[in-house]
């Protein structure tokens, strides 16, 4: 939303240190609505100067050029090349001197064009930075003496406040709005004629006089419209100072009639349209939903095809405008245009919302209609439209003024309590204060609160009373509770009156979601093995090279973002793929997360929770992929293996779920469980690891099937887990175990077993046949070959036994290992080797 | 086992211990070459022993047999051990190395640069008093606008595009549904600070995403006013962007606090004026105001009694500002070049 600074000058006269555009745009910011830029309009227009065309005539060596004499009021006729076909005779336009400089830095100069002498040049509003109209010409209204600089004549240069604006605060979406903010009541500008007084004709939904005829169809659509007839008038450029203003706040002029429209908006809030009276079948303005399928062209030469659901202004036979958001082609006004019709309606909201969001518009209009305008305001702004037009076009404003529609009813009063307002503020104000925090900005102090501010207007500001009653001005449509009077105190006095001050802490009773432990614990496992934390949109494909996503996404974004993730590993493959593409060959990531699925289990019917046919739940993802360590010099590095990711698997499985790690071979069934976030997906398809707590899986790990990724040639194998985060504990608090002071005994024991005895099983053999003197097992060689009888496998162990409260002799560590051999023979056929 | 055979266990004991010692009292090879020569040697102590094998009783035979070769495992294992560790604590024997070589580097691993800003904001919370909390990511259109002051079709609803599941289910749009959620469930006082994801129908840009983290923060209880909300919050600036840091709060609007403010501290990167606080010394971090009474009445408490405050801020913006990352995309890539800058 941009806003003139000189216009708001005009209007309330800033003095101080608010005649600062900065300061101004400061004050703004810190009390009512933030300013996001400061710009100049209308700079370097030294020596650009008002100059009447005294002959335009064709010229010679050039169709589309024109041959101008230019008066730039020195007494000279000066000749001037101009790139535009159409130049009137005797029209102002702008020029620039040989000599002098245009606004983006050129330097004009008088050469030849064609064979002709060009004395400097005639400028469109882009070459003077002032619009984005290449088209023509800038044509000046007549009244201007030539020889005038044209900054001067234009109002300019001006500074552009641009304003980032909340929702509530429409109101600050016109001078007038903001001029009150900064500087109390404002005086618009007198445009020189006589005041429209009309006299009011009004019905309930219909009104006719003026030789026009107003019916609204539907009142909840349209609770008012308003209309003014002017007749006779002359369609032309703007005057310069009108022209200024609207060039200042970035809108185009386009002629007087439609540029008084868009003053008024500017100025008032109101959105108002003109129609070309003489193009209204029957004279007749009606406001109705649309018909299906009736056809509507806008001002902007779109076509559209209407729905119900979209309100329009017809006339007795077609749709001319869609209603609060953009006129029609067929009755806009052009240069032809005689007699107007002035709308001046308003809109219900969520109507205006509906009729643009599916015609694909947004406009000014639309934008103030949707979020409320000053429905008490709406004579004063159609007669400022109706003066300024008259003032500037000429015509004859009909004395009759059209009105359907009730009045709007009175804004109540909203009671506010000081004591309240202390509440929430803590500032420690009294009556007084809240009264001049309020009345600056329109709202009053009202009589008739037992106690309050009296009929002498002077009660409340005492401190004697803790009840204010405040009436609400029209434009304020967003204050309708005692507690968005609080926040105008709050904001009028100053957020800052809040800084600085200290308050004790407080408890809360709230109990922290043990969810946030669990993951820091996940966070310290990971990346203590090297692993970096990633993060990605919860989006995946309905189909990762296989693994399926169940959840769609509405209207999603793009194929990639089709679905919510089911899982967290295909979402870290397409990582690894993205890693890959950049030629990253050693990838260590993990991910938190949520994935996302449907509910298994009772008819989402008899769910209380309209969300119970989702579910949702968290979990972690990790994957490795390349060199074990960085390379070095010493020696190469050796990539990860299935054990690393045992290991990293097993950690989490033991050291964070209480979970025991369980092989498997067999490919997994591709279908995802009922949920749809199984934990295990194709990828896993080569076997691998499921961690298992209370029969319950709750991770898995393996090593990544080919098809599941498009891997370079040069990949390492990749192998990927993914556990359920609701499966890892709370912090443990280990219990200390006495460390023994004695010297431990070391025994290495080589066998041979036959093939296919799980090593898991013969140190579980060991652990049970011997005592707690055994206090490690560790299997130091694997070893098979033409050496080793009957295809049998050969294991090397390493055992340390250590007792904690004496030195163990010889015939405890041999009793020790005599156990266990004997155990093995017994169990698994194990052949001890003696050495 | 014969007197006999027990002195010559004592004598390989004695050997071990000894043995040992001398081992690990050698510094140099030449030290350690004479200890093998004394007690591995083929006229060494444990030799000698050995050759006493034959004297003991036939029954006492294998077990000191056994013994000794433990011990003469014991000390080869001890010898090469210590002759590595000789080694590699000089770099060999008498080697003149070169120590610019290149170190043996180990994966670093870490924490992604957005989780270490969530963890600080809720640390630094923490000591004021706040626990976090978490909450659905599917949420009902009740919790994601109704109980937080939003009309459906009201303009306000368009500050945020919303990814709709089903009519009335959504991805939630904010992490502010797990406000109602909290009061629902908990009588103040309330302090929490909820991380979470939230769900915009933004395409990916340099500055937005479709899905992003945010941080959301509530305090309830009777007697917090404004004056308390903005202490608290100045607490969180000095402490996550330095002492010096000003801040400023302006209007602002949200349909679920009024007063509503925004945010602003000093641009911790310039002095008066640079991009990432476009040109004007401040950057915005937060949206935030006191929770507005309706909000209250939706979920059951008197808004009469309880007053509050609320906020919410944008993890992922607060890390491309303090590091200086140009495109929210690089946060959600998982590049490995780019994740390894901030282990």
């Amino acid at each position: 939303m941009n806003i003139s600074f000189n216009w708001i000058d005009e209007l309330v006269g800033l003095r101080g240190e608010l005649s600062d555009p900065q300061v101004l745009a400061e004050r703004l910011t810190m009390t009512a609505v933030a300013v996001e830029k400061i710009e100049t309009v209308g700079a370097g227009l030294d020596g650009i100067v008002v100059s009447r065309v005294l002959e335009a005539r064709p010229h010679p060596n050039a169709d589309r050029l024109t041959l101008c004499k230019v008066d730039r009021g020195a007494g000279e006729a000066l000749d001037v090349v101009c790139g535009a076909p159409v130049i009137a005779t005797g029209g102002l336009y702008p020029h620039v001197a040989p000599g002098g400089v245009l606004p983006a830095g050129f330097r004009i100069e008088s050469r030849k064009i064609r064979g002709e002498l060009s004395h400097g040049m005639l400028c469109s509003e882009a070459e003077l930075e002032l619009g984005r109209d290449k088209g023509g010409i800038m044509r000046l209204a007549d009244g201007l003496e030539p020889g005038t600089p044209l900054a001067a004549a234009l109002g300019l240069p001006d500074t552009r406040l641009t304003l980032d604006l909340n929702p509530n605060r429409v109101d600050l979406a016109c001078h007038v709005g903001v001029a009150r903010e900064v500087g109390g009541p404002p005086a618009p500008r007198d445009f020189g004629g006589a005041a429209w007084t009309p006299e009011w004709r009004d019905g309930e939904s219909e009104a006719s006089g003026a030789g026009v005829r107003v019916r609204i169809e539907d009142l909840d659509r349209c609770p008012r419209y308003m209309a003014a007839v002017i007749r006779g008038v002359r369609v032309g450029p703007s005057p310069a100072w009108l022209a200024g203003r609207l060039l200042a706040v970035g809108a185009r002029p386009i002629s007087n009639v439609v540029d008084a429209t868009n003053y008024v908006l500017h100025e008032y809030n109101q959105p108002l349209h003109a129609f070309d009276l003489a193009r209204l079948a029957g004279a007749e303005i009606r406001v109705r939903a649309a018909v299906a399928g009736e056809p509507l062209t806008t001002l902007d030469g779109h076509e559209h095809k209407l729905a119900p659901e979209q309100t329009v202004i017809a006339d007795r036979d077609r749709a001319i405008a869609f209603a609060g958001v953009m006129g029609g082609l067929d009755t806009e006004v052009t240069e032809d245009t005689v007699d107007l019709l002035i709308e001046c309606a308003s809109f219900d909201p969520s109507g205006v919302r509906r009729t643009r969001t599916r015609a694909g518009l947004s406009t000014d209009a639309s934008y103030r209609f949707e979020r409320g305008i000053d429905v008490h305001a709406q004579e004063r702004a159609l007669a400022r439209c109706v003066e300024l037009i008259v003032a500037t076009a000429g015509g004859e404003a009909d004395l009759i003024g059209l009105r359907a529609g009730p009045a709007p009813a009175p804004v109540p009063p909203i009671d506010v309590r000081v004591s309240r307002v202390n509440q929430v503020l803590g500032f420690g104000l009294d009556g007084a204060e809240v009264r001049a925090a309020l009345e600056p900005i329109g709202f009053k102090a009202l009589p008739g609160v037992e106690g309050g501010a009296g009929a002498d207007g002077d009660a409340g500001g005492n401190g004697a009373t803790d009840v204010l009653r405040i009436s609400v001005p029209g434009w304020r449509t967003d204050i309708a509770r005692e507690i968005d009077l609080v926040e105008e105190v709050a904001r009028r006095v100053g957020y800052d009156a809040a800084a600085g001050q200290d308050r004790r802490f407080r408890p809360s009773a709230v109990p922290a979601d043990p969810r946030v432990e669990k993951a820091a614990r996940v966070r310290e496992l990971l990346t203590g093995r090297g692993l970096l934390e990633a993060r990605s949109l919860s989006f995946m494909p309905e189909d990762f090279r296989g693994n399926r996503a169940v959840v769609p996404v509405p209207n999603p974004l793009s194929a990639e973002e089709s679905c919510l993730r089911s899982a967290m590993v295909p979402v870290l493959l397409r990582r690894l793929e993205h890693n890959y593409a950049r030629g990253n060959r050693n990838v260590r990531l993990f991910e938190l997360g949520t994935v996302f699925g449907y509910a298994a289990g009772p008819d989402p019917e008899e769910e209380a929770d309209v969300t119970g046919r989702f579910e949702e739940s968290g979990r972690v993802g990790a994957i490795i992929a390349g060199t074990r360590r960085p390379d070095h010099w010493s020696g190469p590095g050796l990539d990860f293996d299935l054990w690393d990711l045992k290991e990293i698997a097993g950690s989490f499985a033991d050291r964070l779920c209480g979970a025991t790690l369980v092989p498997f071979d067999d490919a997994v069934a591709l279908d995802a469980t009922e949920s749809g976030t199984s934990l295990e997906g194709p990828w896993l398809s080569r076997g691998g690891f499921r961690a298992v707590k209370d029969g319950r899986v709750v991770g898995v790990a393996g090593v990544v099937d080919e098809a599941s990724l498009d891997a370079p040639p040069w990949a390492a194998s990749a192998f990927a887990l993914e556990f359920d985060l609701a499966a890892v504990e709370g912090r443990p608090v280990p219990a200390y175990r006495k460390t023994s002071p004695f010297p431990a005994v070391r025994r290495d024991l080589s066998m041979t077993v036959p093939r296919g005895v799980p090593a898991a099983d013969i140190e579980r053999a060991v652990r049970e046949a011997t005592s707690d003197l055994l206090r490690a097992v560790r299997l130091f060689d694997v070893y098979s070959g033409e050496e080793i009888e009957g295809g049998r496998l050969g294991l090397a162990w390493t055992f340390r036994f250590r007792a904690p409260d004496r030195t163990l002799t010889d015939q405890d560590v041999e009793s020790e290992m005599s156990a266990l051999s004997t155990a093995l023979e017994k169990q698994f056929g194990a052949r001890i080797r003696r050495s | 086992m014969t007197p006999a055979g027990a002195s010559l266990l004592d004598r390989i004991a004695a050997i071990e211990g000894k043995g040992l010692a001398a081992i690990g009292e050698a510094t140099d090879s030449a030290a350690l070459e004479s200890a093998r020569v004394e007690y591995l040697g083929r006229n060494g102590q444990l030799a000698d022993v050995m050759s006493l094998i034959g004297t003991v009783e036939p029954r006492d035979r294998r077990d000191v047999g056994q013994r000794a070769n433990a011990v003469k495992t014991v000390l080869r294992e001890a010898l090469e051990a210590r002759a590595k560790a000789l080694e590699s604590a000089t770099g060999g024997p008498r080697a003149r190395i070169d120590r610019t070589l290149p170190a043996r580097e180990r994966w670093v691993g870490g924490v992604h640069p957005v989780t270490r800003v969530i963890d600080e904001i809720c640390e630094i919370f923490a000591e004021i008093g706040f626990t976090s909390v978490l909450g659905p990511e599917i949420e009902s259109t009740w919790y994601n606008f109704t109980a937080l002051n939003i009309p459906l079709d009201h303009p306000a609803a368009d500050m945020m595009d919303t990814f709709y599941l089903e009519k009335d289910v959504v991805l939630r749009t904010h992490t502010s549904p797990v406000q109602a959620r909290v009061m629902e469930a908990f009588r103040p006082p309330v302090r929490v600070v909820v991380p979470g994801l939230a769900y915009r129908r933004d395409s990916f840009d340099p500055s937005h995403a479709p899905a992003f983290e945010q941080i959301e923060g509530l305090a309830v209880d009777e007697g917090v006013d404004f004056v308390e909300f903005r202490a608290a919050i100045e607490h969180f600036v000095h402490h996550f962007f330095g002492p010096g840091t000003k801040t400023r709060f302006r209007p602002s609007f949200y349909p679920f606090t009024e007063p509503s403010a925004e945010v602003d501290v000093s641009c911790t990167v310039c002095a008066s004026g640079c991009s990432t606080c476009k040109r004007t010394g401040w950057i915005t971090i937060m949206g935030s105001g006191m929770v507005d009474p309706a909000v209250f009445e939706a979920v059951g408490y008197d808004p009469e009694r309880y007053t509050g405050y609320a906020f919410g801020m944008g993890p992922a913006r607060i890390a491309m500002v303090r590091h200086g990352i140009p495109d929210m995309r690089l946060l959600y890539e998982g590049e490995m070049s780019f994740l390894q800058q901030f282990a």
